[in-house]
């Protein structure tokens, strides 16, 4: 059924550019509102509560936080805060707000705001403490406390030295909220939000739109456009047509099928390669891939630059290693990684007496950044096979697949289907790869690799407040894991969206965040 | 009568409470949970228990069953993880949506449905009758969703006579007129099955009652053919059309899933849906209950006006 779905999908899409259209404009949108198609319904406007992509689009335009990435960047910037300093020992950050800052509901913005926010997520006795739950909010679990000295300045005070604590600070999980707002609505906050920035809400009609206009007392330069309406268009055949259609202005996560028709006819195509990898993980525990040298033949074995161009339709980029070029300040470009090299392989398995060997290969149906999981899943067992690997596919809906591999790998499959998108190169390499966080131990390390040399350098990038010091530890880092292959690194997905021509100033952001406040319609 | 209508209403009650278990158990014996949906990639066993004791899945089956029934006795369908909202707000909202495209859909199907029955009965084995069955057959055998892509294509991208998707426009519309240009490519989809299905049935059911004594004597009366064909014989076949119109109102409520998702449309298919894809118990069961709730009651209302129809079948 699927399958023949996105067969006569793509056929349909396949004709559109063939019909000649006869533009009629049918309820013209005026130039001062702009409407964006997303993927699907946001699940709450409440950054706190929040987990998508999805909904962190429209987020970051109601709301600001202390700091903010700047743009076309993944480093941080003041925002609500004017400067900061850190502690010599790296435990505390004292920040200096910005003055004259309001709420979309008119209540100042000050210290004890601040203060609000991150106890309401990391205390279980305030007052606003069941407004939750607060999926994320062990991105500040570091933080033991914060204090309000005065109005203008705030303290947090951590238990140990974190350095991706600002990069987390400018997450969505990290964006202010109204403290009176969140105590009047208490748990229905997530549809009525109210924060400090350049948009303000104006109604949420479940499965239809969420409308959002200008802040007319945003601090900053004021908006350029008077209303954003954000359109759920789950099915990307239809988010296809209402563009060409003219019902959307702007449509996200183009499928590759579909990006062709938009390169000319008044349309304008933006891509970004952001913070993601797309990896098999590896099982180092037993089976075949115990042996490094059959790890790094599957690593050769694979054509990761055929996969991005002809299944991902250039919609993504080959992977080198484990931390994205998106991640400019902590990438090693000098990274030679695995080229595409069969023979190479094969000798490898025979070094290693690996030929003919067996594998259980778990593969996604779909999920969060998982591209085009089974086709990826079908060309890389075909690639498998002809270096002399036996794959077999076992395929998992999306919820199913992760119960069957966070657990880890052991006693099911030799290889998984795997992605993530992070907001710090520390992030996934600490939470997948480190001895300390093996299943047992609570963490995502579920293919078993374990290497001390790695766990303590991840530990002093963690610790580590120069930046310098902290890049120079994950070139070191990536060595070792490519050196290792505890995963194949495949590709690195480059988000995509379309325009109509009369829309000015946009760009997309390697934090994959769609900021509308500079954008304008003419 | 009323007796009978609210024996009827009260055989309601088992069944809503029989379905509200299996779908409790179905969803409680697939993998996965709702802690996973939530935190995705972010889903350590640390992350993942701290979700479900505060949404309270961290009590036994059996516990959380009969909390959530006892709400529901209560007038309380629970709180929507996914949407972070009242189940029952949510429901209303979506439901309300998806009745005026399903009715409009089964109205719609109805109209055609008789008018093609009834043309080829009349003209069996006529030109009039091979189109009809040979546009039913189609109609029948055509993906619904194929269908409207189509008719997007066509009437929204190349023409832009209608809108692509959406139940209003969504800047400036809001009113009737609105909604009926929004209705009519997802109603027409969601109606050519039904339809066909009405068609074939009104054929048949309608050369069985020409043949009969009772048309014989009308004709022999004088009356003129149209009032034997739509007094006569069309009363009569309706006895065994409606309860079929009442079965196809629980196939247009089925197939309103893909339509909404193809149209865009915010009704309780799509809902239902991505609440299942977040394992949104609470949510699911308050959608499944409302859908369980109105099939039962299309079709009692069909049963009704058979009786009404038919003064052989006793009350």
């Amino acid at each position: 059924m699927t399958a023949l779905r996105s067969a006569l999908a793509g056929l349909f899409l396949a004709l559109l550019p063939l019909l000649p259209g006869a533009p009629r404009a049918l309820a013209q949108v005026p130039d001062e509102v702009l409407v964006v198609g997303q993927i699907a319904e946001p699940a709450s406007l409440d950054p706190a509560v929040s987990t998508a992509t999805n909904d962190f689009r429209i987020l970051i335009n109601l709301y600001e936080g202390l700091v903010r990435y700047r743009p076309g960047t993944l480093e941080v910037e003041p925002a609500l805060a004017e400067s900061w300093t850190v502690s010599e020992d790296g435990r505390t950050y004292d920040f200096t707000l910005r003055q004259g800052v309001k709420f979309h509901d008119g209540t100042p913005f000050d210290s004890q705001a601040v203060k609000f926010n991150f106890d309401r997520m990391l205390d279980k006795s305030h007052p606003a403490a069941g407004t939750g739950p607060f999926p994320l909010s062990f991105f500040f679990s570091a933080v033991e406390r914060v204090e309000a000295p005065d109005p203008r300045r705030v303290r947090f005070v951590l238990k140990e030295p974190f350095a991706p604590f600002l990069s987390n600070l400018a997450y969505p999980t990290g964006l202010i909220v109204s403290p009176a707002a969140v105590t009047a609505r208490g748990k229905e906050f997530g549809r009525n939000p109210v924060g400090t920035g350049p948009f303000r809400f104006v109604e949420w009609q479940g499965g239809r739109q969420v409308t959002l206009d200008r802040f007319p007392d945003y601090w900053g330069e004021p908006a350029k456009l008077e209303t954003v309406i954000f359109r759920p268009i789950a099915d990307p055949n239809t988010r296809a047509a209402e563009m060409l259609s003219g019902g959307i202005d702007v449509m996200v996560e183009v499928p590759p099928d579909a990006l062709a028709q938009f390169q000319s006819g008044g349309f304008q195509v933006h891509q970004q390669a952001g913070p993601h990898l797309w990896y098999l993980i590896l099982n180092t525990r037993q089976g075949p891939l115990k042996d490094k040298r059959v790890r790094q033949a599957v690593n050769h074995a694979i054509d990761k630059a055929a996969i991005a161009e002809n299944i991902l339709q250039g919609t993504a980029i080959p992977a080198k290693g484990p931390i994205a070029p998106a991640f400019e300040w902590a990438h090693d470009p000098s990274l030679a990684g695995y080229p595409h090299d069969p023979e190479k392989a094969r000798a490898l398995i025979r070094e290693a007496g690996a030929e003919g060997a067996s594998l259980t290969f778990y593969v996604a149906e779909g999920g969060s950044g998982m591209l085009d999981p089974v086709a990826m899943g079908t060309a890389i067992q075909a690639d498998l096979a002809e270096v002399g690997l036996n794959a077999r596919i076992e395929t998992y809906e999306w919820n199913t697949f992760l119960a069957n591999v966070n657990p880890g790998l052991e006693g099911k499959a030799d290889m998984a289907e795997m992605a993530w998108m992070t907001n710090d190169p520390d992030t996934l390499p600490y939470l997948t790869l480190r001895t300390d966080a093996l299943p047992d131990k609570g963490g995502f390390n579920s293919g078993y690799y374990s290497n001390p040399e790695l766990d303590r350098i991840l530990e002093e990038a963690r610790r580590s407040g120069d930046q310098g010091r902290r890049a120079e530890l994950y070139r070191q880092a990536q060595r070792i894991i490519v050196e290792d292959a505890p995963w194949a690194f495949v590709a690195h997905w480059k988000q995509n969206a379309v325009t109509t021509e009369a829309v000015k100033g946009f760009a997309l952001q390697p934090s994959f965040f769609l900021l509308l406040a500079g954008v304008s319609k003419e | 009568m009323a007796s009978y209508l609210l024996g009827r209403l009260l055989a309601l009650v088992p069944v809503l409470f029989g379905l509200s278990l299996i779908v409790f158990l179905i969803m409680a014996l697939i993998p996965g949970d709702p802690a996973l949906a939530i935190l995705g990639a972010y889903a350590t066993p640390e992350n993942v228990a701290r979700i479900n004791e505060e949404l309270g899945l961290d009590r036994s089956l059996p516990v959380q069953y009969a909390t959530w029934l006892g709400n529901v006795l209560t007038g309380d369908l629970g709180r929507s993880h996914s949407l972070n909202r009242p189940v029952l707000d949510e429901v209303m909202e979506r439901f309300s949506a998806t009745l005026v495209l399903a009715g409009a859909a089964l109205a719609l199907a109805s109209v055609l449905g008789l008018l093609a029955g009834i043309v080829s009965a009349v003209r069996q084995f006529g030109l009039a009758d091979k189109l009809v069955t040979l546009a039913v057959l189609v109609g029948i055998s055509m993906p619904s969703f194929w269908l409207g892509l189509v008719l997007i294509l066509l009437f929204a991208v190349r023409w832009r006579l209608l809108p692509v998707s959406g139940m209003y426009a969504i800047y400036g519309g809001g009113d009737l007129p609105d909604l009926l240009l929004h209705l009519v490519l997802p109603a027409t989809t969601l109606a050519v099955v039904a339809a066909g299905v009405i068609a074939r049935l009104t054929r048949s059911a309608m050369l069985e009652v020409l043949r009969q004594d009772f048309v014989r004597t009308a004709r022999a009366k004088g009356l003129t053919e149209r009032r034997v064909v739509f007094r006569h014989a069309l009363k009569a076949a309706m006895v065994t059309v409606i309860p079929v119109i009442g079965i196809q109102a629980g196939f247009v409520l089925g197939g309103a899933v893909y339509i909404e998702t193809v149209f865009q449309w915010p009704g309780i298919g799509r809902m239902l849906v991505d609440a299942i894809a977040k394992r949104d118990v609470l949510l699911v069961q308050g959608g499944v209950l409302v859908v369980a709730a109105s099939y039962v009651l299309f079709n009692l209302l069909a049963d009704l006006l058979q009786r009404l129809l038919d003064p052989r079948i006793a009350p």
